[in-house]
């Protein structure tokens, strides 16, 4: 089919004064080039990492130790399905204070229906996730109708459904779950079979690889440039080996927890819907310019409704997976520093504040700094008070690399 | 109204038509009983003063705001327009003066923004390549289609606007102000495109304070004054006579300086090039 017409030139390559990147060079000189003009992608997030682990490390050999990181896996699952949901609301500018609150809720309600009212777990986990939603589905009709700030709105809801948790715990204020049920055991103990891991850890080089190539073989069918094979290769192979070698090492103890697939599942199920859909599309829109994007055609209340109520869900996610970890829904669920962690933990992973720029990965990634922090300082048997301190001063951090990035591409014409 | 000898491809029904129109704003009336036509392969430039309604009738033909009465007529059949996909839907692209872009998103996105091939799986091969086509028909000279639309000059931008208007095949295209923001030679380009989408047939209706760009490419010259009609100009009606339409008024400093140039011209017996 294509073979019948002779094209000189991509059409997309046809002005002589762009330069494009070539071959597997030009992939690495096109990534330093975005890097200097403050198009940094998950790079800060990374090189943080790897500096807190290295501090760690040095601290207590302890902390890079299988165990303590299939641990830290554990714990940063249920937090990071919240901090996905804060991504979902921050694409399109807006925030939600109260996630929190409603994961707490969420874990207390699990309580109540499940263990006191002996509803069956697989009626129970929908019916508080539902809550969720409909928590979500309040505060952006509060913010479509009524055009009230959603910082507002659910710095009102983090109050008031911290309340409703209380009230729905009761005078006893915690309600334990039984340890021997699937539930506690997913959240607590249930990590997969070896060989289970080596095949989900290859899957997404291969999926990226399969994935590259049909666009390849697509845009060269539709007469554009098709990129380089061997960079593409080079990429997948290195994730695949990255991810092959942390499931060996995490199967030196106890394997990988079933919780963080539930989590990495959820990232890449979001990660798609965000760039690959029309939904996606329209979210990163309305972020970036409301009015631009409700010119275009764009339901844009619909969109934040969406945004509001997957917000919801996925806090109330968390809250479940949350009281699976601690086998009880207590008073203390989703108080203290859960709220601002699933926020930083967002913002850290390259999510900006502002709207229309970020992505699922930022979640995982973000999280997992945040865990790393918690987990060290936990061994360094730092108090909270610390913990706090050094958790906020990593915020602060990553919004001052955020805000020097954005002024350094605006400078590149690449806001 | 008489139709200016020199636009061979405007066909005699108009496209769009609008009688009696009117738009308020609490107490205030932007608009009063305005009228229009707009043929195939014809541009229409609306000119007027700052608060003459221009800009509120285009956002009414795009569907931004309701009108508080009047009929709007499309293709011979009234029509409303309670949404901007209405509008767009019918066959009436706009372009609005801040362009309406989403600066975070790629050219490739801008130009499909709201109207994705398979929603669910977007189909980016199909979009870059219709992009591409839409870029090439316009002579636009876009680097890449896949940088943000914040990398791009003021006239690129313009052009991607242009574009996306013309994505749906529309038959109308609303331009506000088109070449506002734009230096001597990204205004030519703009003015050139707006020759090359006029002789796709399309109707074009351009708003613009400048008197040159409207008497480039303009075939008929619509003013508007405080909200109403003020008459109908082939373009190569005097700058005395628009900006009296305009202004209301016959006696100010561009009337006289232009009586001054004529009487001086009339004297010293050369011909007057206006």
């Amino acid at each position: 089919m294509s073979n019948d017409v002779k094209i000189p030139a991509p059409i997309d390559r046809a002005d002589e004064r762009v330069t494009h990147a070539v071959g597997v060079g030009g992939a690495i000189r096109a990534f330093l080039d975005r890097v200097r003009s403050g198009d940094l992608g998950s790079l800060p997030v990374v090189v943080g990492l790897a500096v807190i682990w290295s501090v760690f490390t040095a601290l207590n050999p302890l902390f890079v130790s299988s165990v303590n990181l299939v641990n830290l896996l554990f714990d940063s699952s249920t937090v990071g399905v919240i901090s996905l949901g804060i991504v979902c609301i921050l694409m399109v500018g807006e925030i939600d204070l109260s996630v929190g609150s409603v994961s707490g809720l969420a874990s207390a309600l699990l309580g109540m229906m499940w263990v006191n009212q002996g509803w069956p777990v697989w009626v129970t986990v929908p019916a508080v996730i539902f809550v969720g939603g409909v928590i979500g589905w309040i505060y952006s009709q509060l913010f479509n109708r009524f055009g009230m700030p959603s910082f507002v709105s659910t710095l009102a809801g983090l109050l008031a459904f911290l309340g409703l948790q209380l009230y729905v715990l009761g005078s006893s204020g915690s309600i334990n779950l039984p340890y021997e049920t699937g539930l506690v055991k997913f959240g607590q103990v249930l990590t997969m079979p070896h060989a289970v891991s080596y095949v989900l850890a290859a899957l997404p080089g291969l999926f990226m690889l399969v994935a590259g190539m049909r666009r390849m073989a697509q845009r060269k069918l539709g007469g554009l440039s098709a990129g380089s094979l061997n960079a593409l290769a080079l990429k997948a192979s290195a994730i695949t080996l990255a991810l092959e070698l942390a499931a060996f090492y995490l199967n030196l103890s106890r394997g990988v927890p079933w919780m963080f697939c539930l989590f990495a599942g959820l990232v890449a199920t979001m990660n798609y819907a965000l760039t690959r859909t029309k939904w996606g599309r329209s979210m990163t829109a309305v972020g970036g310019n409301r009015e631009a994007a409700r010119r275009s055609g764009i339901n844009v209340a619909r969109i934040y409704s969406s945004a509001f109520v997957l917000c919801g869900m996925l806090a109330a996610t968390g809250g479940v997976l949350s009281a699976a970890r601690l086998a009880s829904a207590s008073q203390q669920a989703g108080t203290g520093d859960v709220n601002l962690n699933a926020i930083a933990g967002a913002v850290i992973g390259g999510t900006s504040l502002f709207g229309g720029r970020g992505s699922a990965y930022s979640a995982l990634l973000g999280i997992i700094v945040i865990g790393s922090i918690a987990s060290g300082l936990t061994l360094l048997d730092l108090s909270s008070s610390l913990r706090y301190m050094i958790t906020g001063a990593v915020l602060a951090v990553a919004v001052i690399v955020d805000s020097l990035a954005r002024r350094s591409r605006v400078s590149h014409g690449r806001a | 109204m008489s139709e200016p000898p020199h636009a061979p491809a405007a066909s005699p029904e108009p496209v769009l038509s609008l009688r009696r129109v009117s738009k308020h704003f609490g107490a205030v009336s932007a608009l009063t009983d305005i009228d229009l036509d707009v043929r195939a392969g014809e541009v229409v430039a609306l000119v007027g003063d700052n608060g003459a309604g221009k800009s509120t009738l285009v956002k009414i033909l795009a569907g931004v705001h309701p009108p508080s009465g009047g009929t709007i007529t499309f293709n011979g059949n009234p029509v409303t327009f309670p949404n901007p996909s209405a509008a767009l839907d019918l066959g009436i692209a706009t372009v609005f003066q801040d362009l309406a872009l989403c600066e975070n998103l790629d050219v490739v996105a801008n130009i499909y923004l709201g109207r994705e091939l398979s929603p669910l799986r977007l189909d980016e091969v199909a979009m870059e390549k219709r992009s591409w086509q839409l870029l090439n028909e316009l002579s636009a000279r876009i680097p890449s289609v896949r940088e943000v639309v914040a990398s791009l000059s003021g006239g690129q931008r313009q052009t991607v606007a242009i574009a996306r208007s013309l994505l749906l095949d529309p038959k109308v295209i609303l331009l506000d102000e088109p070449t506002a923001a734009l230096g001597v030679a990204q205004t030519a380009e703009v003015l050139e495109l707006i020759e090359r989408v006029r002789a796709k047939g399309l109707g074009v209706v351009m708003i613009s304070h400048n008197m040159e760009d409207v008497r480039a490419v303009a075939d008929r010259v619509v003013v508007l004054r405080l909200g109403r009609n003020n008459g109908v100009f082939a373009p190569d009606a005097t700058n005395a006579e628009l900006v009296g339409a305009i202004t209301g008024a016959t006696n100010n400093s561009v009337s006289r300086r232009a009586e001054r140039r004529a009487a001086a011209q009339s004297q010293s017996g050369a011909p007057s090039h206006e």
